[in-house]
């Protein structure tokens, strides 16, 4: 099996690496200077040099760049090369507010399949696969990023698309599909599907799935690997970065280990925008070091997570992001404590009788914020039993104020009374603003 | 093996290399390109030790050849085959290869070389024929042969070549690229600067662009080949002329 796509760049010792990060980012940078007026007119204003840049240390000096400056050049503002020159263009899949577009030239779709195929062959998958896509395709980078890295793999590739859980269902089983590439919240819901149309999995064969696409916790990939018998992997990546492609788990399922060859990765204090000290949470940033067509600098992600520098027992010396464990714009300030959904969701995973849906929904009442966590319970178990319900009930809160630091309301509510989605899973609803205005 | 960081060189007050980082790994052809006047030539005599660094790095396995002698950079194993030959031409082919390998001179052994000699003259058959003549009765091609002989006898890691294909007629800058190519099928390493963009690139693994002393594109020799800046600016392909006709 092969192991590693490149191995030459993915086992690379650090000084070689950090040899040609330099080299990439001192041309990126010349040619942002030098075609993008947008990076000209802020490092003059801030009186950078980008010729004075000598050290990958030197990157703290650089501004950043947010969504909120890809929005005004909106459309073709910040790119690098004349449209022209052009060949694919891609629009965030805008999870929050207005989308931003990011052009391609040749050359980064080239590099950016052979990113895929790296993150796919370090989850599992080989040329004799059959990759079953489920993302959705269209302007978003999940479905066409994922596809062209499991072409230039050689693997199978079955161009599906999301939606149609039946259909989803009906391929996997007739084309023996082998990998899943979905958002993870997706393939609870094909799993519960299969449940529920009673289908034999171990007669299936799949093996892997590689998800992404929203944040997700341990817990929720033990429950999918053991619902549908697979390996589950997490990848990263972002459109205003390049898409799927970014960092991917290898086998060892412990961290995702970024493409530094291509991208820098910094994780800084959100509120302070110092970096953040080795080993803690904080917001990732990103510049990328080989885009042609859409090179960014320094780009606030809002994703939240750390950064694993201990080495991999899979070879690979990149080093590793771990999984994101939230946005810094759903974290949720309740009561003056800083929330992370993704907390909640590692505390319900980890309780039984419960199933992986829920929703979190913050209200205002009078001055105080009011927080009430709705829960699925699974096979309406004991919905007759009033009083093993409460003690669940009271357990589930418990832990959550334990972990938390706050108390929350628990509702349960029975199945499949949730919304389910094929996409991103909106797991916050947070009714304050409203109440606000 | 060879790692560049931030090199700065140039000529009394004129700076012409700005902050120059490159690298070459073992076993690779990489190619430099760049307009007439980019700092090509600098960069290599810098390497060289022949232009003196004004900043930055130059390490050749961990070893800093900054400010090292040219003697010492070709013992370290970085060898130069300069622009326009420079073979001594009223002495033999086989004094002009011998002086190539003075490095492993030896005063109680003296020269001796066969053993390297048999070597270059495997690589070029026409030099052995050639070994009595006078360097300079040579033809053009020959020449460059001969350079490239002389800075291979002193056992090089790492082999420079500036332009090697000036002044060649096309047949034989081909076979002076199928040389370069069998270098390093044989295990050589090579740093080879040319303004025959289309032919370097062709052969080599990775290239550097060179712009007014600084580097201004890099990558796999292929992405550069499909690089519309480097054509237009390198290849001589008139990239918004194609267009048009495309859209007549």
């Amino acid at each position: 099996m092969t192991k590693y796509w490149e191995e030459e760049k993915e086992c690379m010792s650090r000084s070689d690496l950090e040899q040609l990060q330099l080299e990439r980012l001192q041309s990126t940078l010349f040619r942002v200077t030098t075609h993008v007026p947008f990076y000209r007119k802020k490092f003059k204003e801030e009186g950078i040099d980008p010729d004075g840049f000598t050290s990958l240390a030197d990157l703290s000096k650089l501004p950043f760049t947010t969504k909120d400056d890809l929005r005004h050049n909106y459309p073709y503002g910040l790119f690098a090369v004349p449209l022209r020159d052009i060949v694919r263009l891609h629009a965030s899949s805008g999870t929050t507010g207005m989308a931003t577009v990011v052009g391609y030239t040749k050359n980064d779709l080239k590099t950016w399949s052979t990113m895929v195929a790296r993150i796919m062959t370090a989850a599992g998958v080989t040329n004799d696969d059959v990759v079953q896509i489920a993302f959705g395709y269209g302007m978003f980078t999940g479905g066409f990023g994922l596809h062209y890295g499991a072409e230039r793999l050689g693997a199978s590739v079955i161009p599906i698309s999301s939606g149609n859980t039946k259909r989803q269902i009906q391929i996997i089983q007739d084309f023996r599909t082998t990998t899943m590439v979905c958002t993870p919240s997706y393939a609870l819901v094909l799993a519960d599907a299969m449940a529920a149309m009673d289908i034999n999995i171990n007669a299936l064969s799949l093996k892997f799935g590689l998800f992404g696409g929203e944040p997700w916790s341990e817990q929720m990939r033990r429950e999918i690997e053991t619902k549908l018998h697979i390996i589950a992997t997490d990848n990263y990546g972002l459109s205003e970065v390049m898409g799927p492609g970014v960092a991917g788990e290898c086998l060892e399922r412990n961290g995702l280990h970024i493409n530094e060859d291509h991208f820098l990765v910094e994780i800084i204090n959100p509120e302070t925008l110092e970096p953040m000290p080795a080993g803690e949470v904080g917001e990732v940033v990103v510049t990328t070091l080989t885009k042609e067509g859409f090179p960014v600098i320094r780009y606030r992600t809002r994703d939240l997570a750390r950064i694993i520098d201990a080495p991999c027992a899979c070879g690979r010396t990149l080093r590793r992001l771990s999984r994101i464990i939230g946005r810094t714009d759903d974290m949720l300030i309740i009561k003056g404590v800083n929330v992370y959904p993704m907390q909640i969701e590692a505390i319900l995973f980890d309780i039984q009788g419960i199933g992986p849906h829920y929703q979190i929904i913050v209200e205002r009442e009078g001055r105080l914020d009011k927080v009430q966590v709705l829960v699925e319970v699974v096979e309406g178990i004991f919905f007759d039993q009033m009083k093993k319900q409460r003690q669940l009930v009271d357990h589930i809160k418990k832990r959550l104020a334990a972990e938390l630091g706050i108390g929350v309301e628990v509702k349960l509510v029975e199945e499949k009374t949730l919304e389910r989605s094929a996409g991103k899973a909106k797991r916050v609803i947070d009714k304050r603003s409203q109440t606000r205005e | 093996m060879l790692k560049i960081r931030n090199l700065e060189s140039g000529y009394g007050k004129l700076r012409v290399l700005k902050k120059i980082s490159m690298h070459v790994d073992a076993g690779e052809i990489v190619t430099l390109i760049g307009a007439n006047g980019a700092g090509k030539t600098t960069l290599l005599s810098t390497i060289a030790g022949l232009s003196r660094a004004s900043g930055g790095d130059i390490v050749l396995f961990d070893q800093n050849l900054k400010s090292s002698a040219p003697q010492e950079i070709v013992k370290a194993g970085c060898s130069l085959v300069p622009e326009g030959r420079q073979v001594f031409a009223t002495m033999r082919v086989e004094d002009n290869l011998i002086l190539g390998g003075y490095v492993q001179y030896q005063r109680s052994k003296g020269y001796c070389q066969s053993a390297e000699l048999a070597a270059i003259y495997d690589i070029f058959p026409v030099l052995k024929e050639r070994r009595d003549q006078l360097a300079g009765t040579l033809s053009g091609g020959e020449q460059q042969m001969l350079a490239m002989g002389r800075a291979l006898m002193a056992g090089p890691k790492l082999i420079m070549m500036d332009e090697p294909s000036t002044g060649l007629a096309p047949l034989i800058v081909r076979d002076i690229f199928q040389i370069i190519l069998h270098l390093r099928e044989a295990g050589n390493t090579v740093l080879l600067v040319e303004q025959n963009a289309k032919s370097a690139l062709a052969i080599a693994d990775r290239g550097y662009v060179l712009e007014t002393g600084k580097i201004i594109l890099q990558g796999p020799a292929a992405d550069l080949l499909g690089n519309t800046d480097v054509q237009r600016a390198y290849l001589g392909r008139d990239v918004d002329a194609a267009t048009a006709t495309c859209d007549i």
